[in-house]
């Protein structure tokens, strides 16, 4: 079996020369088939730049300054833009972390899907919108016709999430990326919809790259988990092993800083800042370091 | 208790009842006036009293019909030739209306190309394009069209052009503001993430968004259109010959002002009510039009 999504060394900077901030310094990770990953890490660990580099989707100012990532022993980043379009949507797929601001607001819900199939699959107008009703019943999406037929402000968030996870799976994908997908939803939603992308998982077999700050979803779903900060691989290998025996004091000050229903709220300690500091130090130590060294 | 349990469903109107009641009284007004206008230049033959060109000088500059000498059978008067007012008038809202139809659209399309490729490409393609704009906006619109005018001879042609020539400018601008807006929102990354061609991404789903906006962009423009026809035909560069424009009955009006008022306000009547009709019904359309305010 070929691995799903290899990442290794994976540098990105954000800017140019002097004034260029390293996002991601030299990130490798591998996702084999079927596997879900919890990519987990504080605002500004460059979790979410991760999964934008694997889609292509990094800013006009971003670039990749070294590193390989591959998707089914392809690389990605070589491949002529052609070639990455028939991959993306169809066999890479993206659950986009804002259900709110994700579909196109002047289109209806119908249009929207049956674009994604007609353009991957090749299907006709009317099969296209026949197999996404069964798309958005396969969601538990009541009353899918008539759904199509709504523009995206008058479904709720959650149902909203729910199409666009029926249309990150609509085409049997291998990889799917989901960017902080619960993020924007209330909790009583998160459960549903974090359910729903697992039942669909098992179903299409895709292996899932779940980005997420919340370790909660994580232990939930995930099998296996990296920890990321300041764009560097601090601890990954199996959720249950990494929540049970922490080996990185920043993995077990995440643990102790995240709310738990069965401690006391006076238990909560927020993660050390000396520690934070000295993450940051020897993250910016392997930047000058890796400046000096002959490219 | 109140009963609060409903028998059925609520009907809700139809959206496009919905849509059209919230354009309110702008979009009524706006449509009736244009509607006029564009009827009594479809049926200018056969709704006017007499023939437009033809003369009678033995009635000539007689005043309205319910005026003091007036005659029953002219009812706006006749002018200094002894033609009949009224029929002038009907026929020269065909020559309005065939340059606001033709010229407004012709100067869209050029200006939405323009706007969408500036947009979309960026970089040099954008600056190229931005800086052609602003030199283009520099060069006085009425001295272009004598010019024009003189290069390929007066007429409806010149009068097209000239206005095409003048006006894409306006749709590209902002054509190309929106593009750069909506390209940034997470639906048009969400579309190139399901492997879209640019060429797709901005056919799709950017256009659509654009319509309510190149709508009232269009009204507005026939309106201008309609005032350039005016100026041009005042100073003799528009049809020639027999052919009845507003813009010429003002011109010979203004010679006999004093004698003869009506020969030179009922035209600039027609005029203001054409202008602010077209105006009017864009406000009214753009209401109408957007599917984030059908609520």
């Amino acid at each position: 079996m070929t691995t799903t999504l290899s990442v290794q060394g994976l540098h990105v900077a954000i800017g140019k020369g002097a004034h260029s901030a390293n996002v991601l310094r030299g990130v490798s990770l591998k996702l084999q088939p079927g596997e879900v990953r919890g990519l987990v890490g504080e605002s500004g660990a460059g979790k979410s730049m991760l999964g934008r580099a694997v889609l292509g989707l990094l800013p006009a100012n971003a670039t990749i300054a070294a590193g390989r990532i591959a998707f089914e022993g392809r690389d990605l980043i070589a491949m002529p833009e052609p070639e990455r379009r028939g991959l993306f949507g169809r066999r890479i797929a993206l659950i986009p972390q804002d259900p709110m601001t994700s579909l196109n607001p002047v289109k209806r819900v119908g249009a929207q899907i049956a674009i994604l199939l007609r353009h991957h699959l090749g299907l006709s107008k009317r099969a296209a919108l026949a197999r996404a009703a069964e798309l958005l019943s396969e969601v538990a999406i009541r009353e899918p016709r008539r759904v199509l037929g709504l523009y995206p402000h008058e479904i709720s968030g959650g149902m909203r999430q729910r199409v666009l996870i029926a249309m990150a799976f609509a085409c049997d994908p291998s990889l799917v990326i989901a960017d902080e997908p619960t993020t924007a939803l209330d909790v009583t939603v998160q459960r549903q919809v974090l359910q729903l992308v697992e039942r669909l998982r098992q179903r299409h077999g895709a292996a899932v790259l779940f980005v997420t700050h919340d370790l909660g979803v994580v232990a939930k779903i995930c099998r296996t988990m990296t920890v990321l900060h300041a764009g560097r691989v601090l601890e990954e290998g199996d959720t249950a092993d990494v929540l049970a025996k922490p080996r990185h004091p920043y993995t077990r000050a995440l643990l102790a800083a995240t709310p738990r229903a069965d401690r006391p709220a006076e238990a909560l300690r927020p993660v050390p800042p000396a520690l934070i500091d000295s993450l940051w130090a020897e993250a910016l130590r392997l930047d000058r370091l890796s400046a000096m060294a002959p490219s | 208790m109140a009963e609060l349990a409903l028998e059925r469903p609520v009907q809700r109107p139809s959206r496009w009842i919905a849509a059209l009641r919230r354009g309110g009284p702008r979009l009524w007004i706006g449509a009736t006036l244009v509607g006029v206008l564009g009827l009594v230049a479809l049926l200018a033959p056969l709704i006017s009293p007499h023939n437009p060109i033809e003369q009678d000088l033995m009635s000539a500059q007689l005043p309205p019909a319910w005026a003091d000498g007036g005659e029953p059978a002219y009812l706006f008067g006749t002018d200094s030739l002894g033609r009949c007012v009224l029929s002038r008038l009907i026929y020269s809202a065909r020559t309005a209306v065939a340059v606001a139809l033709i010229a407004a659209s012709l100067a869209a399309a050029i200006g939405i190309a323009f706007g969408l490729i500036a947009g979309s490409f960026g970089g040099w393609v954008d600056q190229l394009t931005s800086r052609l704009i602003d030199v283009w906006m520099a060069f006085p619109p009425v001295l272009l069209s004598i010019v024009l005018a003189a290069v390929i001879g007066a007429g409806l042609t010149s009068v097209i052009t000239a206005i095409v020539v003048v006006d894409w400018t306006r749709f590209a601008r902002v054509v190309r503001a929106e593009t750069l807006v909506q390209l940034q929102r997470d639906y048009a990354a969400a579309a190139r993430v399901i492997g879209l061609s640019r060429g797709a991404i901005l056919r799709l789903e950017i256009l659509p968004n654009l319509i309510p906006l190149v709508v009232t962009l269009l009204s507005v423009e026939m309106g201008i259109a309609i005032l350039v026809e005016v100026i041009l035909s005042f100073v003799g560069i528009s049809v020639t010959g027999d052919t009845p424009t507003w813009g010429g009955m003002i011109a010979e009006g203004r010679q006999i002002v004093y004698q003869a008022p009506w020969i030179m306000a009922l035209p600039i009547g027609c005029i203001i009510s054409s202008v602010i009709g077209f105006n009017l019904l864009g406000d009214g359309l753009r209401t109408v039009l957007d599917p984030v305010q059908r609520r």
